[in-house]
C-alpha cells in the first residue's frame, strides 16, 4: 500500500476525535487534527496536477470482502480532491470558530471531527458501500450535536433532521443496490473506476450502456429522490432551515457547508456517469422541483424573521442552482455545478459563524430585535457583507463565476437556434426563473443586513464587542477563498473538468433540437 | 474428535456443576456462574476440533453435521456464555426475589440451567430429523420455563412464566400436530426422506401445505413472528433480564435454523411454493409493520427490546422470502443461509451488549424504564457510549455489524424483487432510528433524576466483555469477512446426510 494519504486524511480527524474524548484541551486537539488535515489536503491539492492518464490519483484499496469486490477503496479526481479541500477548510473554521462549551467539551469536538472525518471519508471513496457508508458516519454526531448543545427547539429538531436523513439514506441505499444489481451480473461490482471502465468500454463498442436503459429511469429517481432528501431537494426541505437554526453554529457550518454537498457530489459521481438515460428520463421531474427550490423556497425565506431560519432557507434555496447546473448536462453547466458547491460551502459557512456570534453575544436570531451593530461591530459586519454578497452572487465572489457558468450552461447549448420566446426548452424556462432567485436573494439579504447593522441601536443590546482576534482569521480563510475562485476560477475548474468530461451522455437529446 | 461429544460434554458439564453446588454449600454462587462460563468456553475452543466422521453411523440419520449446524452450535455456545456472565451479574437483584432462611438458596440452579438450555440449542443446529428437532426444541423450552418464572416473588415475573408457558405449551402443540400431518402423509420423520415422499404424492397439496402451515406456527411463535408475538412483551419484560436476554437471542436462532431446515424440505414442492412464499411475505410484513411502529411509544427498556426483537425477526423473514422464486427477475434466488447467519450473528452482539448494560444500570437505579438511563453519560460515560454503539447498531448505522445485517438483507430483497417489503422495510428502519434514539436521548439530553445520580460502578470482567462486544460491534461493521468465513469453514467434508 503506496499511497496511505487519502486514509490519512480520514484517520486524522477519528483520531483526533478519540483524543479529544480523552484527553483534556479537546479544542486543541480538534484544531491540531483540523489543522493538519487542511496541510495535508494543500499539499495533495499541490501534488495533483502532476500529468497522468488516471483521472484518479492516491489511488489505495484494502480488501474487506472479497466474495461482493467490496474493499475499502480510495482515490480523488478534480471533483473529489476540491470537496476534501472545502471539507477540510470549513472544519478548521468550524473548529476555531466553535463558542466556548461549558459541557462535555470533549464529547462536542470529537462530534465534529466525526462529521468531518465521514465527509472526508464519502469524498475519497471510489467504492459505492463505503461512499455511501462514510456519510452515514455522521449521521449519529449530528443528532448528538442538536440534542445536546442545540439551541431553541432542539430535541424537536434533532428528531426530524435524523429521521428524515435517515429515511433518505435508506432509500439512498436502496437506489445504489438497485444499480448494483441492475449491472448484469458478470460485471457486477462495487468498485466505481471499474464501472466508469465497462460503461466507456460498452459505448465505445457497442453503444449499449453498462445499465439497461429500461431500468435507468427508476434507479435515476430513487437515487434522486434519496440524494434529494439529503441535499434538501424541494419538497424534501423542511429538515434543513430547523435542524441548522437549533444546530450549535460549527455544526451548522459543516453541514449546511459540507456534509450537504455529499448528496450533490454523489449525483455528479454516481448518477450522471452510470444512468445517462436515466438522467435525461427523469430531467422535466428534476427541473419541476429545482424551480421550487428556487422560487416557493425563495419567497420563503423572505418571509422568515430570525435570522437563523432566513439562513437555513437560503441555504436550501441556492441548492436549486445547483440542481440547475446539474440538469444542464453539459460540461459547462455541470462544472459550474461543482464549482458552486465548493463556494456555495464557504459562503454558507461564513454566514452561519457569523449568525452564531450574534447569537451568542446578543442572545436573540430575531431580526427586529437587532440594529445599527456596524457601529459596534464594524469587523462583524464587513465580514458579513463579504459572505453575503458571495452568497447573492455579486462579481468577483467565486459563487459569481459558478452561478455564470451554470446559467449559461443551462440555456446556452442550442440558443442560438432560438429565434423566439416560444421555440425555448424547458430547461431554458427554468433558466428564465431561477434568474428571478437572484433577485430574490438580493432582497432577503440585503434586507437582512440593513436590519441587523444599520438604523438604531436598540438600548437593549448592550454594546457587544466585536471579534476577537481568535475569531477573525477563519472568517479571512473563508472570504479569502471565496475571492481567489472568483477572481481565478480555472484554479478550480481545470482541477474539476477532466474528472467531469467522459461523465457526459453520448447525444444529448438537445442536439437533436439544435439540428432542426 | 466427534462432534456429538460436544453436546455430551456440555450436559454433563452442566449435571457436575449442579451437583458441585448442592455439595459446596458454602462456595460463594457466583463462583459456579464463572466456572460454566469457563467449561462453556473450553467446549468452544474443543468445538474447533471436531472433525466429521470417518464412517457413516447410526445417528447421522438424525443428526446433520454441516456449516450451519456448526455454526449455530458457536452461537449457542457464545450466547449462553454471554448470558452466564450477565446471569452472574444479575445476582443481586435475584437475591431480592429469592428471600428464604439460607442465603443464596436458588442462585446456583439459576447459573447452572442455562447450561442444558444451551445443549438444547446445540442439538438443535444439528436436527435433521422431526423426533430430534421436537426433543431438542422442549429441550429448550422447559429450561426457558423454569428460568423465565424465577424470581417468582416478583409477579411481573409470574405473569410472564404463566404466559410463557401456556403459549409455548400451544405453539408445542401446534408443531406437533403439523409433525403429525407430515408423518401421516408420508411415514417419515426424517427431513431427508420427506423432501422425495412428498414430491411423490399426488393431488395433496392443500393437506402438505396445511401440515406446513402447522409447523410454521410453532416455529413462528419461537422466532416472535407475528401474529404469533402476543407473549412477547409481557415475558421480555417480566423474566429476570439475563433470560430475557437468552430468550430474545437463543429462542430466536434456534427457530430460525429449523425454519431454515423445513423451509429446505418444502420449498421442494413447487405445488405449494407459492402459498409458502404469500405466507412468508404477509408474515414478513405485519412483523415489521408491528414490531417497529408498537416499538415507538415504550417507556421500558426491556419493553422496547422486546419489540424490537419482533422487528429484527421480520427484517430475519424478510431475507428468507427471497430465496423464493419470482416472476419477472432474471436474477437466481438468492440463498438467504448466509445473510440469516450473518445476521443473527450481529443480533446476538448487539443484543446482549444492551441487555448487559441494562442489567448493570438496573442494579443501580430504580428500574429498568428508559427515563432510568436519563443523564447515564454522566453517571458512567464508558457505558452510555458502549450503549450508543449498541443502539447505533440495531437501528443500522454503517460501520455497525447492524449495518451489514441490514444491507445482505435488503439486498437480496432487492435481487429477489420483493418491492412490497422493501417499501416497508423502509419505513421500519426510519422508526427504528426514532426508538432507538430515544435511548440516546435518555442517556445524553436528559439530566439526571434527583437522588439517581451516583456514578456506576461495574466489575472488571463486565466492562472488559462490554468493551470487547462494542469492538465486535464496530470490527464487524467494517470487515464482516471473519464472520462470514467463520460460517463458511465450518464446512468439513460432508458426512452423507441418512439415506
Amino acid at each position: 500500500m503506496k499511497n496511505i494519504f487519502l486514509y490519512l486524511l480520514i484517520l486524522i480527524p477519528l483520531a483526533g476525535a478519540v483524543a479529544a474524548m480523552l484527553g483534556n484541551s479537546a479544542r486543541r486537539i480538534s484544531l491540531l487534527a483540523a489543522g493538519a488535515n487542511l496541510a495535508l489536503a494543500v499539499l495533495l491539492l499541490a501534488g495533483f496536477n502532476s500529468p497522468s492518464d488516471d483521472p484518479f490519483r492516491y489511488r489505495a484499496a484494502i480488501a474487506v470482502l472479497p466474495a461482493l469486490d467490496l474493499k475499502l477503496l480510495v482515490g480523488v479526481d478534480g471533483l473529489g480532491m476540491m470537496m476534501v479541500l472545502l471539507a477540510t477548510i470549513v472544519t478548521v473554521c468550524a473548529v476555531q470558530l466553535s463558542p466556548e462549551v461549558k459541557d462535555r467539551e470533549g464529547a462536542f469536538f470529537a462530534c465534529l471531527l466525526f462529521i468531518s472525518a465521514g465527509c472526508i471519508g464519502a469524498f475519497v471513496s471510489l467504492d459505492l458501500f463505503f461512499f455511501y457508508a462514510f456519510h452515514e458516519l455522521a449521521l449519529i454526531p449530528t443528532f448528538l450535536l442538536i440534542g445536546i448543545w442545540g439551541h431553541g427547539e432542539r430535541l424537536a429538531a434533532a428528531w426530524k433532521i435524523t429521521i428524515y436523513l435517515a429515511l433518505g439514506s435508506f432509500i439512498l441505499l436502496l437506489g445504489l443496490v438497485a444499480l448494483y444489481l441492475a449491472i448484469p451480473a458478470e460485471h457486477r461490482t462495487f468498485d466505481l473506476t471499474k464501472l466508469y471502465a465497462l460503461q466507456a468500454q460498452l459505448a465505445q463498442n457497442s453503444g449499449a450502456s453498462l445499465v439497461p436503459v429500461e431500468k435507468q429511469g427508476w434507479i435515476f429517481l430513487t437515487l434522486l429522490s434519496g440524494f434529494g432528501i439529503l441535499i434538501s431537494l424541494f419538497p424534501f426541505h423542511t429538515w434543513a432551515p430547523q435542524g441548522y437554526a437549533a444546530a450549535p453554529t460549527p455544526a451548522s457550518m459543516l453541514h449546511a457547508g459540507v456534509l450537504k454537498k455529499f448528496g450533490l457530489f454523489g449525483l455528479l459521481r454516481v448518477a450522471y456517469p452510470l444512468l445517462p438515460e436515466g438522467a435525461q428520463a427523469c430531467s422535466k421531474v428534476l427541473l419541476v422541483l429545482l424551480v421550487g427550490n428556487i422560487l416557493y423556497v425563495g419567497l420563503v425565506t423572505i418571509a422568515q424573521k430570525k435570522l437563523d431560519l432566513l439562513l437555513g432557507y437560503s441555504s436550501v434555496m441556492h441548492m436549486g442552482y445547483i440542481f440547475l447546473g446539474l440538469a444542464s448536462l453539459n460540461i459547462i453547466g455541470q462544472s459550474g455545478a461543482a464549482l458552486l458547491l465548493f463556494a456555495h460551502g464557504l459562503s454558507v459557512a461564513a454566514l452561519f459563524a457569523v449568525m452564531g456570534i450574534l447569537r451568542d453575544r446578543l442572545d436573540t436570531t430575531r431580526l427586529e430585535d437587532f440594529g445599527g451593530l456596524a457601529r459596534t461591530m464594524p469587523l462583524l459586519s464587513l465580514f458579513f457583507g463579504m459572505a453575503l454578497f458571495a452568497s447573492i452572487g455579486l462579481p468577483g465572489f467565486a459563487n459569481f463565476a459558478a452561478e455564470t457558468m451554470i446559467f449559461f450552461g443551462a440555456f446556452g447549448a442550442d440558443s442560438l437556434s432560438v429565434k423566439s420566446v416560444f421555440d425555448f426548452t424547458p430547461l431554458q424556462w427554468t433558466v428564465l426563473a431561477g434568474l428571478w432567485g437572484v433577485v430574490i436573494s438580493a432582497v432577503y439579504m440585503l434586507r437582512a443586513y440593513r436590519r441587523i447593522f444599520f438604523g438604531p441601536l436598540p438600548d437593549t443590546l448592550k454594546s457587544p464587542p466585536d471579534l476577537t482576534a481568535a475569531q477573525r482569521w477563519p472568517f479571512l480563510v473563508l472570504i479569502a477563498g471565496l475571492l481567489v475562485v472568483g477572481f481565478y476560477p480555472r484554479l478550480l475548474v481545470d482541477v474539476i473538468k477532466p474528472g467531469l468530461q467522459p461523465t457526459q451522455p453520448a447525444t444529448p437529446a438537445r442536439v437533436g433540437v439544435a439540428q432542426r | 474428535m466427534n462432534p456429538i461429544y460436544l453436546e455430551a460434554s456440555v450436559v454433563v458439564f452442566g449435571l457436575v456443576l449442579l451437583m458441585a453446588e448442592a455439595f459446596l454449600p458454602r462456595v460463594d454462587k457466583r463462583t459456579f456462574g464463572w466456572l460454566g462460563v469457563a467449561g462453556l468456553l473450553l467446549v468452544l475452543v474443543l468445538s474447533f476440533f471436531v472433525t466429521a466422521p470417518t464412517e457413516a453411523a447410526p445417528w447421522q440419520r438424525f443428526y446433520a453435521f454441516d456449516s450451519a449446524a456448526m455454526f449455530y452450535k458457536r452461537f449457542a455456545l457464545v450466547t449462553t456464555i454471554l448470558v452466564l456472565v450477565m446471569a452472574v451479574e444479575y445476582v443481586p437483584t435475584l437475591q431480592k426475589y429469592l428471600a428464604s432462611a439460607t442465603p443464596g438458596a436458588g442462585v446456583g440452579e439459576f447459573l447452572c440451567l442455562p447450561i442444558f438450555a444451551c445443549a438444547g440449542l446445540m442439538w438443535m443446529a444439528s436436527a435433521i430429523d422431526f423426533a430430534m428437532i421436537f426433543v431438542s426444541l422442549e429441550l429448550v423450552t422447559i429450561s426457558f420455563y423454569i428460568l423465565v418464572t424465577y424470581t417468582r416473588r416478583n409477579p411481573n415475573s409470574l405473569e410472564a412464566g404463566v404466559k410463557y408457558l401456556i403459549l409455548g405449551a400451544l405453539s408445542t402443540g401446534f408443531l406437533v400436530y403439523g409433525i403429525t400431518w407430515v408423518y401421516g402423509l408420508t411415514g417419515h420423520t426424517s427431513l431427508a426422506k420427506i423432501g422425495p415422499a412428498l414430491l411423490a404424492l399426488q393431488g395433496q397439496d392443500t393437506a402438505i401445505f396445511f401440515s406446513f402451515a402447522l409447523i410454521l406456527v410453532g416455529l413462528g411463535f419461537k422466532v416472535a413472528a407475528v401474529p404469533f408475538q402476543l407473549w412477547v412483551p409481557d415475558v421480555y419484560q417480566g423474566a429476570p433480564t439475563p433470560v430475557t436476554a437468552f430468550l430474545s437471542v437463543g429462542s430466536k436462532a434456534a427457530g430460525f435454523i429449523v425454519l431454515l431446515r423445513v423451509l429446505d424440505v418444502f420449498l421442494g414442492v413447487p405445488a405449494i411454493v407459492g402459498k409458502i412464499g404469500l405466507t412468508l411475505v404477509v408474515g414478513a410484513a405485519a412483523t415489521l409493520i408491528y414490531g417497529n411502529f408498537a416499538a415507538m411509544p415504550q417507556v421500558n427498556f426491556k419493553r422496547l427490546l422486546a419489540y424490537s426483537s419482533i422487528a429484527h425477526a421480520g427484517y430475519l423473514l424478510v431475507a428468507i422470502t427471497s430465496v423464493l422464486p419470482h416472476p419477472g427477475s432474471t436474477n437466481p434466488p438468492v440463498p438467504f443461509g448466509e445473510t440469516i447467519a450473518f445476521y443473527l450473528a450481529g443480533y446476538l452482539l448487539m443484543t446482549l451488549l444492551s441487555f448487559i448494560i441494562v442489567i448493570v444500570v438496573a442494579n443501580q437505579s430504580p428500574g429498568d424504564d428508559i427515563a432510568h438511563f436519563n443523564g447515564l453519560s454522566r453517571r458512567s460515560p464508558f457505558l452510555a457510549f458502549a450503549l450508543l454503539i449498541a443502539m447505533a447498531s440495531l437501528a443500522g448505522v454503517p460501520f455497525t455489524v447492524g449495518f451489514f445485517g441490514k444491507f445482505f438483507v435488503f439486498a437480496s430483497a432487492l435481487a429477489g424483487g420483493q418491492w412490497l417489503l422493501i417499501g416497508i422495510g423502509a419505513l421500519s428502519v426510519a422508526c427504528g432510528f426514532y426508538y432507538y434514539l430515544k435511548v440516546v436521548r435518555a442517556m445524553y439530553f436528559q439530566p439526571v433524576a434527583a437522588g439517581a445520580d451516583a456514578a456506576i460502578e461495574l466489575g472488571g470482567p463486565t466492562k472488559a466483555i462490554i468493551a470487547l462486544l462494542a469492538g465486535l460491534i464496530l470490527f464487524l461493521g467494517i470487515f464482516p469477512a471473519p464472520a462470514l468465513d467463520l460460517y463458511h469453514a465450518s464446512v468439513k467434508p460432508a458426512v452423507a446426510l441418512a439415506k
